[in-house]
């Protein structure tokens, strides 16, 4: 492998493509400092091209490893797919992590940059791509975008890469990761999601068959590339293996990103915030999947496990990792209703459903949140939810109601509260976070 | 061959054509815009519903052949 550069020599590890034991995979262990080319070709070797089409394809299909940007979409029919297409294809790392509750691939954008990078040219190579890019977010991400010019460079005069990536800034908008809204960014356009077909792995980036993967995704690509999908399946479960990245947002406010074998119990990652007995914890709800997520009763999460067979008992999916104890001190039904009209605002407007209806149902919302709602407000909120559902080119609206839904079930009894004139809450202090310059409250209960 | 309505809902702009011309199959939400039924189109409706198709001045209507 040709290794040409000015720094000390790299010493090829013994015995090459040893497995790292246990977890972290993704992430360096013990240490907030980004990993550099060096320590990453110490610790995992040479990116392990195959010299051939597809073959990481068969290998991501015993892998069993499915997309983590939130669709859980078996990686390897993507590959295919974009394969098969008519036409030179085109790759694109997603790292625009639209939803303000997560951070975990901003995370692993800087501190693990080469197992992205590694990962973007092994899917390259395997769908025939010569061309590939990275978008991320450039306002929040002005350093990491910064560090991740530099590794390409460092790669490119390394002669490590052999498709050349750049680097596309994606708007700070909900949506703008959404697979449609980037490849009209890429496109030169907006974030605008598009009506499907075409689907971007028929025509994306160009016009070109277009492969889009989430960051986190394309790095355990690069691990098991290397050590191959027995390895992977050693963490997690039979139908869902390996381990993920989750951003924990605990009751007390800490916020943790954890790499976490998939199926691992909830109870296990959010220990303090559900108490001893699992049930008079800090934390009154659980919310997972973020503002297209799930509400989960504290008591009811204790017992659920982190993998989609485990959580679709409860109505919900892991979703990008995103998962959220709200503190017993603040009112469920008033941080619903500060993040639904910020899912109401990040609409892209063009469906006349999602147009009419998700600014409704945050009024409705709003009057929900504040002391005597009107009784009618509840049956309005679920006939706009029937009738934006499944009606958008996108599934904005859909996880909307998913989270609306979810809000008024596991709030109930507060409802029943602010009916009287009464909120349980002891903090007005917004708790989920929101991009700032949003609306940071519109209840009113003075 | 089956064939199913489908509305492009980015092109829709909530002219109603096409609920006056296959209400047996298609009525309008409170805002105007077109609730389509996802089933199968009958074969007695299937003229109407080219029509309305036809007829949609945005085209957003499609009637599509089901797999």
């Amino acid at each position: 492998m040709p290794m040409r550069r000015s720094e000390p020599a790299f010493t090829p590890p013994t015995p090459f493509g040893l497995a790292p034991d246990g977890l972290p995979r993704l992430l360096p262990a013990g240490t907030r400092a980004p990993q550099g080319l060096q320590e990453h070709l110490a610790r995992h070797g040479f990116v392990p091209y195959r010299d051939a089409r597809l073959q990481l394809a068969a290998d991501l299909r015993a892998a069993g490893l499915t997309g983590r940007g939130g669709a859980s979409f078996p990686a390897y029919r993507k590959l295919e797919a974009v394969a098969g297409a008519r036409g030179r294809p085109f790759v694109v790392a997603n790292g625009a992590e639209g939803e303000p509750a997560s951070s975990k691939d901003a995370s692993l954008l800087w501190l693990a940059p080469h197992l992205v990078l590694d990962g973007i040219q092994l899917a390259a190579e395997a769908v025939g791509a010569q061309e590939a890019c990275l978008y991320l977010h450039d306002g929040q991400g002005d350093q990491i975008a910064a560090s991740l010019r530099q590794a390409l460079t460092e790669r490119w005069l390394a002669r490590i890469d052999r498709v050349p990536v750049r680097l596309a800034g994606a708007p700070p908008r909900f949506l703008a990761g959404q697979e449609t809204a980037l490849v009209n960014v890429l496109n030169g356009g907006l974030a605008l999601p598009a009506f499907t077909p075409p689907r971007v792995f028929e025509r994306g980036v160009g016009g070109a068959p277009t492969l889009v993967q989430n960051v986190e995704t394309l790095a355990h690509m690069a691990l098991i590339a290397r050590y191959g999908p027995g390895w992977f399946r050693q963490v997690g479960t039979q139908a869902e293996p390996g381990s993920m990245l989750a951003t924990i947002r605990h009751a007390d406010g800490m916020v943790r990103i954890v790499e976490a074998a998939v199926g691992t119990p909830l109870r296990d990652l959010l220990k303090a915030d559900f108490g001893t007995d699992g049930t008079h914890g800090t934390a009154q709800a659980i919310l997972v999947g973020g503002y297209h997520g799930t509400w989960l009763p504290a008591p009811a999460a204790a017992g659920l496990t982190l993998d989609n067979a485990g959580l679709q008992a409860a109505g919900a999916s892991v979703g990008a990792g995103v998962l959220v104890a709200l503190p017993a001190s603040s009112c469920g039904l008033a941080e619903t209703a500060r993040v639904v009209r910020y899912l109401a605002l990040e609409s892209a407007g063009q469906c006349g459903p999602c147009l009419n209806g998700l600014p409704r149902i945050a009024d409705g919302l709003a009057a929900l949140a504040a002391p005597r709602p009107d009784a009618r407000v509840r049956t309005d909120i679920e006939r706009w939810a029937r009738l934006v559902s499944g009606r958008g080119a996108c599934h904005h609206p859909d996880g909307s109601v998913r989270f609306v839904r979810s809000a008024l079930t596991v709030f109930a009894a507060e409802l029943r509260l602010h009916e009287r004139g009464v909120c349980s809450a002891s903090s007005r202090q917004p708790f989920l976070p929101l991009p700032a310059g949003e609306p940071a409250r519109d209840e009113d209960w003075s | 061959m089956e064939k199913q309505l489908r509305v492009n809902p980015i092109e829709c702009s909530g002219h109603g054509a096409c609920a006056e011309l296959l209400p047996e199959m298609i009525s309008l939400d409170e805002w105007g815009y077109p609730l389509i039924d996802p089933r199968p189109v009958p074969p007695a409706l299937e003229r109407q519903a080219r029509r309305a198709v036809s007829n949609c001045p945005v085209l957003a209507l499609h009637l599509n052949r089901l797999p």
